[in-house]
């Protein structure tokens, strides 16, 4: 009988800590689908950060690092000079990505790190209990801004994958959701792009992926799930770059 | 390698030493007055297969250095006081994930922007207060260009042996003085990486390096684990002594005001004066012991006098050292006031003749 159904082989038979209706434990299937799929769970080095993914390194099977906060692009730039056969992700969130890390994770793509970087955006810090992110939607309340994102105190916020298209050295850029089965399957697609972007040394692969927090929403898991919906009018999906596609199909220019 | 003597700046023998020790991967931002490090990296590394990268900021740097060190690859960063407070998180970080470093801190005047004059005032910083938590860097203060190419590549194998960030503590004197410089083939052993680094896991088992503990058991055990290894690193103290046990003033310094210091002490000696000079040259584990050798063997009672490129900072490892069983007098000179030995001799035999301390 075909098997059409299993356990990834770089998925580690733990429980998962994450809240009820959190969209990491999603994702971290997909990257090991991924992983297994491109046969490269022996070469690859994760890069966790800090927040709720912190723990990475319980979950998927191959070698990770921690780096401190917002500076996992920088030492996935470390790992990925010194041993440019290893294919280097980082895990990241909204805050440490596109907060602190703004800098390191900007210069990384500039530079055409042949990495891969994963961004989950649930638009709050989940860890330290769901304050201001850059990613907050305006009008938003966090534990930060009680009364809302005010875009004349806080502005507004960044569309990094629509940014990161405009680079020369950024071979992939998109951003997804995991919120509908069809949607699940389009961010496999995409991830597995963003790794090829390294793979065939074509330069950074960044996927952003929107996701549910339940319990910093203050939402139900299916509410939650629905709600993601509404961040795709601020944050659309899609590919806003895509020199992987190109390169598959023989397109030399 | 073919020995051959060379006249190099202190910062081009600090650089030399790390390609001697087969460093493959600098990682590090421009700042005065260490730039000739990256850019003789610059043009050397690549040439010897390593990389060379110049990255968009100290915190970047460190960042990348640790992620080099984490595969196992020799890797290391330079900058000088602004910078090296920049890269203080990291240092934390390397630390708790026992990644093997090499970092050196070409020291300017502070504190702030401060200037670019030689200054000792990162003492505190590198020794003690290099980033949050429990933790020591290995810390040697070269003297001249020859000991900043031995030691920048012993640093590697320090670095190695105790899984340990290793600071090269040079300054602006030091690293912008040109001299003699032998150079020549130096032994540096090299650690097994084997059973730690990640380099993808094949044919084993995955492995992460973390450095968060939530069980207040495992953290605790790391920090007591840090804190042995620590102990440990006693047994490579390395330092300069020049002391006879008739002498009634030891001057303890290090670093360049060290070679000052020296000059003035051989000085006041050829004039029968007793005084004796002692050099720490790993400063963190600091040489308690050697120390405390001193007085017990002294025929007289000692007074330690301590001068230094700062307000007063190595002064206080030196009391604690001598606990209480002989005096200490600090010698301060602020970052831009160096004093020609004459001075220092002076000061030293007021330091001879009366019970007191020069006023600060």
């Amino acid at each position: 009988m075909p098997e059409f159904f299993k356990f990834p082989k770089s998925l580690k038979k733990t429980n998962f800590h994450y809240c009820p209706g959190c969209h990491h434990s999603i994702v971290h299937r997909l990257l090991c689908e991924v992983i297994d799929e491109l046969n490269i769970q022996e070469k690859s080095v994760g890069i966790a950060s800090i927040g709720c993914s912190c723990f990475l390194y319980f979950y998927i099977d191959v070698d990770i690092l921690e780096a401190p906060h917002g500076r996992a692009c920088a030492a996935a730039t470390g790992v990925k000079r010194a041993r440019p056969e290893l294919v280097v992700f980082t895990y990241q969130g909204d805050g440490d990505f596109a907060a602190i890390g703004f800098n390191e994770s900007f210069h990384s793509a500039l530079r055409g790190e042949k990495i891969t970087a994963i961004m989950i955006n649930n638009t709050v810090y989940g860890m330290t209990g769901g304050q201001l992110s850059p990613t907050t939607l305006p009008g938003q309340k966090t534990t930060t801004t009680p009364e809302g994102r005010d875009p004349n105190l806080y502005g507004y916020p960044p569309k990094i994958a629509e940014i990161f298209a405009g680079l020369e050295g950024v071979a992939f850029s998109g951003r997804f959701a995991v919120n509908t089965p069809k949607r699940v399957l389009e961010t496999k697609k995409a991830l597995k792009k963003a790794f090829l972007a390294q793979i065939n040394n074509l330069g950074f692969g960044y996927i952003e992926i929107l996701s549910a927090c339940p319990i910093n929403w203050k939402l139900d898991p299916v509410s939650a799930n629905k709600a993601v919906d509404k961040l795709t009018k601020v944050f659309p999906l899609g590919t806003f770059k895509d020199e992987v596609e190109k390169f598959l199909s023989g397109d030399k220019s | 390698m073919k020995t051959k003597k060379i006249l190099a700046k202190g910062i081009e023998a600090i650089a030399l030493g790390a390609l001697e020790a087969g460093c493959k991967c600098y990682f590090g931002y421009p700042i005065t007055p260490q730039n000739e490090i990256p850019e003789l990296m610059a043009r050397e590394l690549p040439k010897r297969g390593g990389v060379f990268l110049q990255a968009e900021s100290e915190l970047a740097a460190i960042n990348m250095v640790l992620g080099a060190c984490a595969t196992g690859i020799r890797a290391m960063t330079s900058s000088s006081s602004p910078g090296i407070s920049l890269m203080c998180e990291a240092f934390s970080y390397i630390a708790a994930l026992e990644l093997p470093a090499v970092v050196v801190n070409v020291m300017r005047g502070g504190p702030g922007l401060g200037g670019i004059e030689a200054s000792q005032g990162d003492y505190f910083q590198a020794v003690k207060g290099s980033g949050h938590g429990d933790f020591h860097f290995m810390v040697l203060a070269p003297y001249n260009a020859q000991e900043a190419y031995e030691f920048t590549a012993k640093a590697f194998e320090f670095a190695e042996k105790y899984r340990n960030p290793v600071m090269i503590l040079s300054d602006a004197i030091l690293g912008q003085m040109k001299e003699p410089l032998v150079l020549k083939k130096l032994r540096i052993k090299k650690y097994n990486k084997n059973n730690w680094a990640l380099t993808g896991a094949k044919n084993r088992p995955s492995r992460f390096i973390r450095s968060l503990f939530l069980s207040s058991q495992e953290l605790k055990g790391k920090n007591l684990k840090l804190a042995k290894k620590y102990k440990k690193m006693e047994k490579d103290i390395i330092y300069e002594s020049l002391v006879n046990d008739e002498d009634k003033v030891i001057v303890v310094a290090f670093g360049s005001i060290a070679r000052i210091a020296k000059d003035a002490c051989l000085n006041l000696r050829k004039k029968g004066y007793p005084v004796g000079f002692f050099r720490p040259i790993t400063l963190f584990p600091f040489p308690v012991k050697p120390i405390q050798e001193l007085i017990k063997n002294a025929k007289n009672s000692l007074k330690f006098v301590v001068p230094e490129l700062n307000c007063g900072q190595m002064v206080e490892d030196v009391k604690l050292a001598v606990n209480g069983k002989a005096s200490v007098i600090p010698l301060p000179y602020p970052p831009s006031v160096i004093p020609f030995p004459e001075e220092l001799e002076k000061e030293i035999k007021k330091c001879l003749s009366s019970l007191s301390s020069r006023k600060a």
